[in-house]
């Protein structure tokens, strides 16, 4: 049973992320005094994708077949990783930060060459802001995990994140605090969210993410979705694992919580995108620019005490 | 005596502000300016019978600040009869700025005297401060009181002026605060406090390297306020777009307080030992603005930024004589009462000029000595005294410090000093002689000019005890000079 | 254990970032008046023992001039003026941010390097002199009068946080003297800013520049 649990968290994982944009969505529709969509809309669409049959450009190579597989593949592996409930991850040893980052990374360098296989100039586009608003969001979140490792000794996520107890947060309220925002800004950023990117436009002018998968179809749009998803829980988990340092040690209570902490993030992230307008283009380096401000500042602080 | 010395121009500005009437406020203005250098007299007398006032823990004058009170309220003096005259003529006269066709209003009279007052007050403050915390705010009081000042005549140009000063002298003085606090914090362990008594005591148990942090902040500081370069730009300015008088008190007697603010802390730092540090500092900067002032005298075009860069030019090397010690502490002193007395003496007949040429530009002032015989010859007297020729106050003082460089074996300093000093003399004579003599175009329609003696009095007064002093030092000042830079080098 | 003096210095520090960045008028007199009203607080935050009389009069007296006199001397002096809602910075964001940061980094190495008295609450020196720095920043990167006065105001707020860091305990006298005078500057400011706009129709100080030896060619001879 007790090496299971951690493979339960990441089933559960597994199966709940798709829910996340659900509840955002679910967010946006009551504050927009919608009905909205259901909350497990994902889960359908994802169904009825991977039914059918996945339709290729006569310009387009392998490399835009592979470029879902691998997306998905690197954030699954990135999952594993991720802790669960403030327990250890499957997947956990010392360094595993870097892993992780890298992975985001290959899944992102996958979906950029894929959307830049199809030749298209719209999708070019695409793939060249995501490139761009990376160069931001990287340096913010790698500077951020630097932070966490020098606040709790530890170089893996695990470590980190079981190390954090309200002792910590009682040291070092002010460093976290500004990780978290840090955190919860490139999570919108990475996710294609407002202020950053908006998941519902189909605008040439303002998208960012949604550009570069407009070709893929079927199945591999179903991984890509789920990819995204995927990619919206780690970031959750780890604001969730954040602001969440008690552990009681009962498993249930704990678990619980934390989806809970999840599923609030999520909302959160409906909630701003209710309350906020997309940033203008320009102006959304200067949204990332920000967030590794706050990396930094948390690092520098963290040194200097 | 001290608390009157220190409330009489304070209650006579503020009813200055509310008088009404014109002539009473002038009246005022001459009396209060009669009385405090009465007191100011007196202190200075029972201090020589041996029997200096004590004072309380906040305010009192020890020598140094006795001297600065000397200068500054003889200063006052002589301004005050000028600006009594002055105003009557501004009264008068419409304001047609120095810029042909261009009009302006004046500064209300009640606002300007009332401030001249507490100008006056502020600085009677900086000169009796015991506590560094008081000194600084007296000092950063000076800057927002003679702000009106510089405004009197109300055009573009001395409001780009008043802003200027304002905001560069706040911003200096506010890093003058930070030294102050820097200073508080390196008496901390040893429980010594800020003001001036313990933290003299106390010195050797100052920590050192806060110390110094403190006297560079507070250097930097003051110095924006003493004119010293770089952080001179506000000067030139504020000494050319304000009526003469103010430029006089500006030059003549707020300068000084910023030197007497960096004195106190250096004084502080030789206690503990830091002579050496300070002395550099002092030095550095003190070549900096003989340099920068002997750069921009060159090619200067304005007779009173002139005289302003030539302000920047006794400042740099009063500093310099502050910086090599010993009886360049001295010399540094005598410079600042001669510099005072002469500046004071130029610009108010720089006043007198403007009156008669109506342009502040020395390319159109030919031959003065035609129209304005007797301001003529004082301009060019006051050119000479504040070049140094001998003999004169500036003359023995620069002679010191030139002595002593050469004393302590810098050589270079000595004949950098005096290259600077010759540069800084051709500037000059060009200007004055260009002004003085030479044909006088034919202006058509020029009314002759009835020069007013009322004006060149206290001009030709103060260029008058400059060259006593240089002739002949009666005891009383040289024991008293003796006791200020004793002060000033933290071993009395 | 200083938590909420430590996150009071932290929102002091991301007012810099703000003030260094943002372009609107109004909002920069807000953080300005934010920040002063933090730096009242903290001798109430930073306090070891019981918080005396005397300390609250004064925290009370700080709180009140800077977070509501002053903005309302400064926006009085905006209305009047009629300045122009937007104070753009002249150098970029990015530029900004990393000077407020680089400011931080280097005030916490001189923080280090010097031996300043302990003190209970972390980063309490590079922040204030961080604040001084942002001071500058405002100063010399913006145009208008207005925020000129802004930037000392910052200045004047990061050298009273310095001097709570070093627990300088000035007599009440002096303190209300510093006040004072800090006072009459916002003051005399705001009545130049005032005057400024009348005389010049506006309040950009990069066109007070008719006095200057640099450019005198063509005049005279």
């Amino acid at each position: 049973m007790e090496t299971l649990r951690p493979l339960s968290g990441l089933l559960a994982a597994l199966l709940l992320a798709p829910l996340l944009p659900g509840v955002a969505n679910k967010v946006k529709a009551f504050f927009g005094g919608r009905k909205g969509q259901p909350v497990l809309q994902l889960y359908y669409d994802l169904a009825k994708l991977l039914r059918k049959t996945p339709v290729y450009s006569v310009t387009s190579t392998w490399i835009f077949k592979a470029g879902p597989a691998v997306g998905l593949g690197a954030l699954l592996l990135a999952l594993t990783a991720t802790p669960f409930a403030g327990r250890s991850a499957p997947l956990a040893f010392d360094g595993d930060l870097m892993l992780v980052v890298y992975l985001l990374g290959l899944a992102r360098f996958a979906t950029v060459l894929a959307a830049l296989d199809t030749g298209s100039a719209f999708e070019g586009m695409g793939a060249s802001r995501e490139a761009q608003f990376a160069v931001f969001a990287e340096p913010a979140f790698m500077l951020g995990l630097g932070a966490l490792a020098c606040i709790t000794g530890s170089v893996s996520l695990s470590g980190i994140f079981g190390a954090l107890t309200v002792a910590t947060w009682a040291a070092a309220a002010p460093v976290l605090l500004l990780l978290t925002a840090a955190f919860f800004v490139v999570m919108l950023a990475e996710n294609s969210r407002v202020p950053a990117d908006d998941p519902n436009t189909h605008l040439e002018l303002t998208m960012i993410h949604e550009v570069m998968v407009l070709d893929h179809s079927g199945p591999d749009l179903a991984f890509i979705l789920y990819g995204a998803s995927l990619k919206l829980w780690f970031f959750a988990a780890l604001i969730a694992c954040m602001v969440l340092p008690r552990h009681s040690g009962a498993w249930a209570t704990d678990t619980g919580l934390f989806l809970l902490a999840v599923i609030g993030v999520a909302a959160a992230v409906g909630a701003v995108e209710s309350a906020m307008a997309r940033l203008r283009l320009l102006k959304v380096p200067y949204l990332l620019i920000t967030a590794f401000a706050f990396s930094a500042l948390a690092l520098i602080l963290q040194l200097a005490r | 005596m001290t608390t009157a010395v220190l409330l009489l121009p304070l209650i006579s500005g503020l009813l200055a502000f509310v008088l009404r009437d014109d002539a009473s406020r002038r009246s005022l203005l001459l009396w209060t300016a009669r009385a405090h250098s009465t007191l100011a007299a007196l202190l200075v007398f029972f201090w020589l019978s041996g029997q200096p006032e004590a004072g309380g823990a906040w305010f009192a004058f020890d020598p140094l600040g006795l001297f600065f009170l000397a200068i500054t309220s003889l200063l006052f003096l002589g301004a005050s009869h000028y600006a009594a005259r002055y105003l009557d003529s501004e009264k008068r006269s419409p304001g047609e700025d120095a810029e042909p066709g261009f009009f302006f209003s004046n500064a209300p009279e009640a606002v300007f005297t009332g401030s001249l007052l507490l100008f006056l007050a502020a600085m009677t403050a900086v000169t009796a401060s015991r506590h560094m915390g008081l000194l600084w705010a007296s000092v950063e009081a000076t800057t927002l009181l003679s702000a009106p000042l510089i405004y009197f005549h109300r055009h573009k140009r001395s409001l780009e002026a008043t802003w200027k000063y304002l905001l560069i002298c706040s911003v200096g003085i506010a890093l003058a605060l930070v030294g102050n606090l820097f200073l508080g914090a390196a008496g901390v362990k040893a429980g010594v406090g800020l003001d001036l008594p313990s933290l003299l005591s106390g010195a050797p148990l100052l920590e050192r390297q806060l110390l110094k942090a403190a006297f560079l902040f507070v250097f930097v500081g003051y110095g924006t306020k003493m004119g010293l370069a770089p952080f001179h730009t506000w000067l030139p300015d504020a000494h050319s777009e304000s009526p003469a008088v103010v430029s006089a008190l500006l030059s003549g007697a707020l300068l000084n307080c910023a030197l007497l603010g960096i004195l106190r802390v250096s004084a502080v730092c030789a206690r503990a030992g830091l002579a050496d540090f300070t002395g550099g500092i002092l030095l550095l900067f003190g070549v900096l603005s003989l340099l920068t002032a002997a750069l921009f005298i060159l090619g200067q075009r304005d007779y009173k930024r002139l005289l302003a860069y030539s302000s920047i030019e006794h400042m740099g090397m009063i500093s310099l004589g502050a910086g090599l010690g010993g009886p360049g502490l001295f010399a540094a002193l005598l410079g600042a009462l001669s510099h005072s007395l002469s500046k004071a003496g130029l610009f108010f007949t720089s006043g007198v000029v403007l009156e008669a040429e109506r342009t502040k530009q020395i390319p159109e002032v030919k031959g003065l000595l035609h129209r304005a015989p007797l301001t003529a010859s004082i301009w060019l007297a006051g050119f000479l005294i504040i070049t140094g020729m001998p003999p004169s106050g500036v003359f023995l003082y620069k002679f010191m410090i030139l002595r002593q460089a050469a004393a302590s074996g810098r050589y270079w300093l000595a004949g950098l000093f005096l290259f600077l000093l010759v540069i800084v003399f051709a500037g000059m004579a060009r200007a004055f002689i260009s002004m003085v003599f030479g044909e006088r175009p034919e202006k058509p329609g020029e009314k002759p000019f009835r020069e007013p003696r009322g004006m060149l009095a206290p001009a030709a007064l103060f260029l008058f005890l400059a060259v006593l002093i240089g002739l002949w030092l009666p005891g009383w000042l040289d024991s008293l000079l003796k006791a200020a830079a004793a002060n000033a080098a933290g071993t009395l | 254990m200083h938590i909420l003096a430590e996150l009071v210095i932290v929102l002091i520090i991301l007012l810099d970032l703000g003030l260094a960045v943002t372009g609107s008028l109004s909002a920069c007199i807000r953080l300005v008046a934010a920040q002063g009203v933090l730096a009242g607080l903290l001798p109430l935050l930073a306090g070891t023992e019981g918080i005396s009389a005397g300390t609250a009069a004064f925290a009370a007296v700080i709180v009140l001039l800077k977070g509501a006199v002053f903005p309302w001397l400064l926006i009085r002096a905006r209305d009047r003026s009629g300045a122009r809602q937007d104070v753009e910075p002249l150098v970029s964001y990015p530029v900004s941010v990393a000077f407020c940061l680089g400011s931080f980094v280097a005030a916490s190495w001189l923080g280090s390097r010097l031996p300043l008295p302990e003190t209970g609450v972390a980063w309490i020196v590079p922040a204030s002199l961080a604040t001084v720095f942002t001071g500058f920043l405002l100063i010399t990167t913006r145009t208008k009068a207005i925020t000129q006065v802004l930037g000392y105001l910052v200045m004047e707020n990061g050298i009273y946080i310095f001097g709570l860091a070093l627990f300088v305990q000035q007599p009440m006298m002096v303190e209300l003297a510093i006040l004072l005078d800090v006072f009459v500057a916002v003051f005399v400011m705001g009545i130049a800013i005032f005057h400024i706009s009348r005389e010049f129709d506006h309040i950009d100080t990069a066109e007070l520049s008719e006095l200057s030896d640099w450019r005198r060619e063509g005049y005279g001879s």
